[in-house]
């Protein structure tokens, strides 16, 4: 296979590294699609949550305290998706390897 | 991301064999999504649940331990629901 295509002229060759920089490029983009997207998920959940909890009745502005309380939400969300994420990747890892079948 | 399934049948400047690399790549990629949203409803579930006073500097010591097993529980439940069911289908 390799003798049949490699052997061909340079300027294939020049068209292949081409072809590999823009699958790589496209790679890229999707992964960086797929991160934006997630960030943005994230961002949405935060304000529905945070402010369910910090903005009990809004009024003309933010008061000090309720951003006081935003900001500190927002950490707090943070650090139980990363929890939550820890625990799944973890039980979804378990029920793989034991072999106990599709239960997920 | 918008698109059905995973397609680069549309992208002519590719060979097969890149093409199907990238078709390889975009499962991955799907499959990775699908878990990131499983994280974000579950996030959103445990929060409810196990977030029920005030917002501090950090979590209660029961918030804490409610959301370190929030998942484990719901799958668990899930699992349960499931094994239920078919218990059930079994005596009719």
């Amino acid at each position: 296979m390799s003798s049949f295509f490699g052997g061909g002229a340079a300027s294939s060759a020049g068209a292949s590294s081409d072809m590999n920089a823009r699958k790589e490029q496209m790679k890229q983009q999707i992964q960086q699609e797929l991160a934006v997207a997630n960030a943005q998920q994230l961002i949405t959940k935060i304000n529905e949550n945070c402010f369910e909890k910090c903005v009990k009745s809004p009024s003309a502005s933010l008061t000090s305290s309720e951003e006081q309380c935003l900001g500190r939400c927002m950490n707090l969300y943070m650090s139980a998706f990363d929890q939550v994420s820890r625990s799944y990747v973890a039980r979804v890892s378990k029920e793989r390897a034991g072999g106990m079948g599709g239960g997920l | 991301m918008s698109s059905a399934g995973p397609s680069t049948a549309q992208i002519p400047q590719f060979d097969a064999a890149t093409r199907q690399e990238l078709e390889g790549f975009l499962e991955q990629e799907q499959a990775k999504a699908k878990l990131q949203a499983s994280v974000h409803e579950l996030t959103n579930t445990c929060w409810n649940k196990c977030i029920t006073g005030g917002i501090s500097t950090k979590f209660s010591r029961g918030e804490a331990s409610c959301l370190e097993n929030c998942v484990d529980r719901f799958l668990d439940s899930s699992l349960f629901i499931v094994k239920q069911i078919e218990a059930q289908k079994q005596h009719m």
